[in-house]
């Protein structure tokens, strides 16, 4: 069985970004660039559904600019076999990358994709169950334990008040939750063996594909800003704010 | 053209959020013109139907009533939205859904099989083809505009107050035609969090603990008896569900729930953008921590440095007196 892993490369979680002056977006130049967290759950997930013995190949696709060739190297580090690489430099949004995917699993026809369930630059929440829409496949999104066998997946999913677990199809679209796995570091012998697995490249036009952007953005703004309050000394005092400054209890 | 909501709840009755994104669809209908519909879907689900006619602002409820919606599957109910879409008693310029976990894992669906961008956590409304939505955890707003025929949006639910019950009338409730059993996703079994205590999104008073309480006993013991008294709902940090103290919908964060209640009190939350950006627009935020330096100061209100295993029994104590 084939597993699909799409990876993105975002800024950094642990960057605090700045919203440029003029408006047109956020400050990407020289910050520090990482893989999605969730995708990176999702290439742990897939390396260890190989590790099993359940996958026999697991291929790591990155859709962007020249520079996501890191990210297919960080996912390969991870122990995905080989990478492909959608290069283009148009502003790429979900429905756009989900066709991007959607071409790529006609050609390489994976049993699964595992998705990260949302970028963290973005936060749209929406490629994994727009490619499950687009191949008319079941999807089992917020994955919290994934178990493959028999041509059917058996997914653990978070949910608003608890749990739910959905028994899909295969193929599928699997996207990841924070609680899936703990990804692996990638030691420096693998990060040398990455180094040589195969990496394709492709093209937009190639796979047929119009990426043209749907939502224009017309300005990005910084939040209000919320401000420090006070210090309270004590418990009586900050019962005694609640209750006469605040008025909330 | 009118607008038609994704309803989200449990055949018995709405879910709070449903109030929130008809209350947006509302606010849409006077910028786009048109009627608010509401779609329920589900298996017995005539109650919820007529609770949703009764909202003030609805103007038809379509009823999709069959066993294959029990499970509510994005597979079969986004096929039915679309095909409502289409059919002749829709012409639906937007679709609107609770930016919930239902929400999100059913609409993008849909916005895929009708070829057209989703607007992700939408928090307002500008035009009829113009929204703002926060990205980069809420650091950064971004106004977009779609070009598509018809917007596809989940809408924050913090940011909408709810739609209220009219005071007489209630919408027309119409049956629509049940689409195909596709057969492809099987709910196995839930796990629902059983608690009399509010729900954490529709919550007035959120208790929420953190890393700093140090076991799931603590957690328990010291945050149970202090949400009792206030009748709050209780609250995580991701670190904390990550350790086990507490479950994971319990967490409030950029990737869980997005609170927005009149007073939130974390205690030993450090305050990561991640957790910030899941509580900042509370009205009024307190935090307990022993460490003076820890973020969750830069944002609450009233902020006490201390040691949260004195400090929380003694605030318990306190509001009982």
């Amino acid at each position: 069985m084939k597993v699909l892993v799409p990876v993105k490369r975002v800024v950094d979680y642990n960057v605090k970004v700045r919203v440029k002056s003029d408006g047109t977006g956020v400050d990407i130049a020289n910050v520090k660039m990482s893989m999605n967290p969730f995708d990176e759950i999702a290439i742990e997930e897939a390396v260890r559904l190989k590790e099993a013995g359940i996958a026999t190949e697991v291929v790591a696709v990155s859709c962007g600019v020249a520079a996501c060739q890191e990210t297919l190297r960080a996912a390969m580090a991870i122990g995905a076999d080989r990478g492909i690489l959608v290069e283009t430099d148009v502003e790429l949004q979900p429905l756009a990358v989900a066709k991007l995917l959607k071409a790529l699993c006609d050609k390489e026809a994976p049993q699964l994709v595992i998705c990260g369930k949302q970028a963290i630059d973005d936060d749209s929440n929406q490629t994994g169950q727009m490619l499950a829409a687009l191949m008319n496949w079941p999807q089992a999104t917020f994955a919290s334990k994934l178990v493959v066998a028999g041509g059917a997946a058996s997914v653990t999913r978070e949910i608003d008040g608890g749990l739910e677990t959905l028994e899909i199809k295969l193929p599928a679209v699997v996207t990841t939750d924070l609680r899936l796995n703990e990804p692996r570091y990638a030691t420096l012998p693998n990060i040398m063996k990455a180094k040589k697995k195969p990496l394709d490249t492709v093209k937009p036009a190639e796979l047929g594909v119009d990426v043209a952007p749907r939502l224009a953005t017309l300005k990005v703004v910084e939040p209000a800003k919320r401000s420090a309050g006070v210090r309270v000394a004590d418990v009586a005092q900050l019962v005694d704010k609640l209750k006469n400054e605040a008025k909330v209890i | 053209m009118a607008i038609l909501v994704i309803a989200e709840h449990d055949n018995a009755s709405l879910k709070a959020a449903t109030l929130n994104a008809v209350a947006a669809a509302i606010e849409l209908g006077k910028a786009a013109g048109g009627e608010v519909h509401v779609l329920v879907a589900g298996t017995n689900c005539a109650a919820a139907a007529a609770e949703a006619a009764k909202l003030a602002g609805v103007a038809k409820v379509r009823v999709a009533d069959a066993a294959h919606y029990e499970a509510q599957t994005a597979e079969n109910v986004a096929a039915l939205v679309v095909a409502s879409v289409a059919d002749e008693a829709g012409d639906y310029s937007h679709l609107v859904a609770p930016g919930t976990s239902y929400g999100k894992n059913v609409t993008p669906r849909v916005a895929a099989l009708l070829d057209v961008a989703q607007i992700s956590d939408v928090v307002a409304i500008e035009a009829a083809d113009t929204f703002q939505r926060p990205i980069y955890a809420g650091n950064a707003l971004a106004t977009v505009k779609s070009a598509d025929r018809v917007k596809v949006l989940t809408v924050r639910t913090t940011a909408f107050e709810a739609a209220a019950v009219a005071n007489e009338g209630t919408a027309a409730v119409e049956a629509l035609a049940a689409g195909p059993d596709l057969g492809v996703a099987k709910l196995v079994g839930r796990e629902l969090t059983k608690s009399a205590r509010p729900e954490l999104g529709a919550a007035k008073i959120i208790v929420s603990g953190g890393r700093g309480l140090g076991s799931g006993e603590n957690y328990h013991k010291l945050l149970e008896p202090l949400a009792d008294k206030l009748g709050a709902a209780l609250g995580a940090s991701r670190a904390a569900v990550d350790a086990g103290f507490a479950p994971n919908d319990y967490q409030v964060g950029q990737t869980g729930k997005i609170v927005a209640p009149q007073l939130y009190i974390a205690v030993g939350v450090s305050g990561a953008i991640q957790h910030l950006a899941g509580m900042k627009d509370s009205k009024v935020i307190v935090a307990i921590n022993k460490d003076p330096e820890a973020p969750i100061f830069q944002v609450a209100d009233y902020g006490l440095v201390g040691d949260l295993f004195e400090v929380v029994p003694e605030l318990t104590g306190e509001l009982s007196a």
